[in-house]
């Protein structure tokens, strides 16, 4: 493990109405790594995932107890500033969601929103991310077309080259590549670990294999509690945990 | 029952085909060009110009748009965006009521309300003498009426707009009001436009209550001050007469037939907008 | 960033302020009508007709508009039943599969919903005109029946719509005829129809523009169909010019009648819209 993790998690705890799906989650991420969640449906993965860009606010009837501390700084505490720690985060969903303009706007929405007007400087925004997803070649003749009219493969690594141009330290992955067919993920999943030189990326995915493939470490959670947390290999091929043990043991081939 | 939808159905004709044929003695003394844009009207003479009352009734409508759309669009927001959901509870009911009170109820709160209002503390800073009896009035009267029908399209179309949309911006460190402005109105804007349609052509009907605030007078408008006489008042202030005066019945039943045709265009826009709107946010 | 905090607090401001006016109208009219009718409420009120001559007689009360408004909104909803229950039904029974047609239908009633009362009070002054009724209670039924109908058609068949195609499926294959099956329906969806008789009975008695020109006015309680009728609406509209207090007294009263009628039926008919709902499936 590392010192000086990026994410801090301490005793979290997340209710929604009467049902607590997060209990006592204490872990710490560490930084410029892929950390993988793992774990059955419906046991807090994405739960967890969004507590770290506090997207749950907006939940109704939630109640959120506990420290998430980002770079030592908590950012629950009521005076923080969220959309300055949103800023930090870049999300990407199950399903991509390009936002209703150009693919162009899509990327510069970001910038914008935070300051950027200069057409120069954004045009250079632009073609970095792009480039940096991979999309730049494919696009570059048609930036101010909607962004709707692209493949879904492609459309992901709009939104992945959307987030990346706020300059986010970390990037969250909610199942990013379950929409997609076998060859948007595996270019997805190449840049997942293409980009861990520059970001810390945690992902949440169902698919071990994919696990495997991308990440340096593996928290795997079960009904809302963390049950383990180690290296890839580790905890895939020696699992220390019974109910770890049960849940990867298909998957040892 | 076969008989009886086509029988209701044909009642659309039988009021286009009905109200066109009342109208055609006036069509024959009168071009449609004069009819529509000469502002004589002098019934006994037989000289009917539509044009000030089509006037009225723009004025009288737009007016109410003006002071609805912005008012309509803020309150969708906040009830779909901000409000807490106790306070949702209470508010949304008080809104739909609103769509129950019939039309005289507005046009006694007008005229309780609204004229004394203008008269006594709106207009004397800007004109010399006004009875409050005014195309303004009227316009707000509309307005009132038509909130529930755009508060209703407008929030059930923004809560179409899929919350991870909405997440994806936030992600990106948008704040809420970034979020509506650039994203929620660019996805809601056909239901928005749809929405102002409809209002549009609810607003050119209603007879009543602007009947009782508008003022009657048949001139053109050339301020909010001014008074109107929209179309429907037209029609229902002068049923009386039209037996006696030749030609008049005629004149009347046309420009049912114009208010027929402009609410029928309306409608079927709109509600060919609604549809594709559905089934393109359902796809 | 202060710049943004700023500008979203600034618009939140202005959206409580406009939700506040939007919401907050309804209690200013409520109140305004309160204010003014209740004074002028008393048991006479209710049930006395209007003594020497509505425009300007001081006496009496109100009931030849109470009666008559009950009576042309009672007879249009019944007559606006019996033609758009069979319509609500062959458009979703007997014309499922027929896709364009049933939307085609669909798109006119709503059409025809959109129309204004004004235009349904002319058509059916020609009707009447047509076929030599005078101003009375039959005309006055026949205009708020058409205005009726297509405000039936509609609540009806979204309602029935609510039915899951699978019951209708399973029943029609059991044996059941298209007819039978109707039947079953109308009764699943008997609080559906509660709320649209509601609904039209609202419209129907509070609407002006359809009865002006075809239920004429009277001071007496009509007592055949050929009649003139008084209606809450018109006695509104008619008395409340009046310069004699008590006439205008008697408008004030009547719009409060009408307002507290109005409401009472908007609030049941929500009611039963939403324990209909909580009941199907």
């Amino acid at each position: 493990m590392t010192n000086n993790p990026h994410i801090s998690v301490q005793h979290l705890n997340v209710n929604i109405g009467d049902n607590p799906i997060l209990k006592d989650i204490t872990i710490n991420i560490p930084n410029k790594k892929v950390i993988s969640i793992i774990g059955p449906s419906g046991c807090g993965k994405t739960t967890l995932l969004k507590s770290f860009n506090r997207l749950l606010d907006d939940t109704a009837d939630v109640k959120i107890t506990g420290k998430v501390l980002v770079d030592g700084e908590d950012i629950y505490d009521p005076k923080a500033e969220v959309t300055h720690i949103r800023k930090k985060m870049g999300l990407l969903s199950q399903r991509p969601y390009p936002l209703p303009m150009s693919i162009y706007d899509n990327v510069a929405y970001g910038p914008r929103i935070h300051g950027t007007r200069k057409k120069a400087d954004l045009d250079e925004i632009v073609e970095t991310q792009l480039k940096a997803t991979g999309l730049w070649n494919e696009v570059k003749d048609r930036l101010h077309a909607p962004a709707t009219r692209l493949s879904i493969g492609q459309q992901q690594r709009l939104c992945l080259a959307r987030g990346l141009a706020v300059e986010p330290e970390i990037i969250l992955g909610d199942e990013s590549t379950s929409a997609l067919d076998p060859v948007s993920t595996s270019i997805i999943e190449d840049l997942f670990i293409k980009l861990k030189e520059k970001y810390t990326i945690v992902l949440v995915t169902h698919i071990l294999r994919q696990a495997r493939r991308v990440s340096d470490y593996i928290i795997f959670v079960y009904m809302g509690k963390v049950i383990e947390f180690g290296l890839t290999e580790e905890l895939l091929l020696n699992p220390q945990e019974e109910l770890t043990k049960e849940y990867v043991k298909g998957f040892i081939s | 029952m076969l008989v009886l939808t086509l029988a209701s159905v044909s009642i659309v004709i039988l009021i286009g085909v009905g109200l066109y044929y009342k109208s055609i003695p006036v069509l024959h003394k009168l071009s449609w060009g004069t009819l529509l844009t000469s502002s004589q009207w002098k019934p006994l003479k037989g000289l009917f110009g539509f044009f000030p009352f089509i006037m009225g009734t723009l004025w009288v409508t737009a007016i109410s748009i003006i002071i609805a759309l912005p008012l309509c669009l803020l309150t969708s927001f906040y009830i779909t965006e901000y409000a807490p959901s106790r306070i949702r509870k209470i508010l949304v009911p008080f809104v739909n009521l609103l769509s129950g009170i019939p039309p005289v109820i507005f046009g006694v709160w007008g005229v309780l309300f609204i004229i004394p209002l203008i008269q006594n503390h709106i207009a004397p800073h800007f004109v010399e003498f006004s009875t409050g009896y005014s195309v303004l009035a009227g316009g707000i009267v509309l307005a009132v009426m038509i909130f529930p029908l755009i508060v209703s399209i407008v929030c059930e179309v923004l809560n179409t707009i899929p919350k991870e949309l909405k997440d994806a911006s936030l992600a990106l460190g948008a704040t809420k009001w970034e979020t509506i402005r650039k994203v929620s109105i660019r996805k809601a804007s056909p239901g928005i436009i749809a929405a102002v349609v409809l209002a549009i052509s609810r607003a050119f009907g209603e007879t009543i209550a602007v009947l009782m605030v508008c003022g009657n007078n048949a001139v053109v408008p050339h301020s909010v001050f001014d008074p109107g006489y929209p179309l429907p008042a037209l029609i229902a202030n002068n049923y009386g007469e039209m037996l006696s005066i030749p030609m008049y019945e005629s004149a009347l039943m046309f420009a049912a037939l114009l208010l027929f045709i402009i609410i029928f265009l309306f409608n079927i826009i709109s509600r060919i907008i609604l549809i594709r709107v559905e089934r393109r946010l359902a796809a | 960033m202060i710049r943004r905090k700023l500008e979203e607090n600034f618009f939140r401001v202005l959206m409580v302020l406009a939700t506040i006016a939007v919401a907050g109208s309804f209690f200013l009219i409520v109140g305004t009508i309160f204010y003014k009718g209740v004074p002028f409420m008393n048991w006479d009120m209710i049930t006395k007709i209007p003594g020497g001559g509505f425009y300007i007689g001081k006496e009496g009360g109100v009931l030849n508009a109470i009666i008559g408004s009950l009576y042309v909104a009672g007879g249009a909803t019944i007559l606006g039943l019996l033609v758009s229950i069979p319509v609500a039904i062959y458009i979703n029974m007997y014309l499922s599969g027929k896709n364009f047609i049933v939307n085609s239908l669909r798109i006119i009633f709503d059409v025809l919903f959109g129309i204004p009362s004004i235009v349904y009070g002319a058509f059916g002054f020609l009707i009447m005109v047509y076929f030599g009724i005078r101003a009375s209670l039959l005309g006055g039924i026949l205009a708020v029946t058409l205005l009726v109908i297509p405000i039936l058609v509609r609540t009806l068949d979204e309602v029935i719509r609510t039915v899951p195609r699978e019951l209708r499926d399973a029943s029609l294959s059991l044996g059941a005829t298209r007819w039978e099956m109707s039947k079953v329906i109308l009764r699943q969806i008997r609080p559906g129809i509660f709320t649209a008789i509601l609904l039209s009975f609202g419209r129907g008695i509070g609407d002006v523009a359809s009865v002006l020109f075809t239920a004429g006015f009277s001071d007496n309680i009509p007592t055949s169909l050929h009649q003139p009728a008084a209606t809450l609406p018109l006695a509104i509209f008619f008395q409340l010019g009046s310069p004699v207090e008590e006439v205008q007294g008697r408008a004030y009263a009547s719009a409060l009648i009408l307002t507290i009628v109005v409401l009472i039926i908007t609030v049941l008919s929500s009611v039963l819209s939403k324990r209909f709902s909580k009941n199907s499936i």
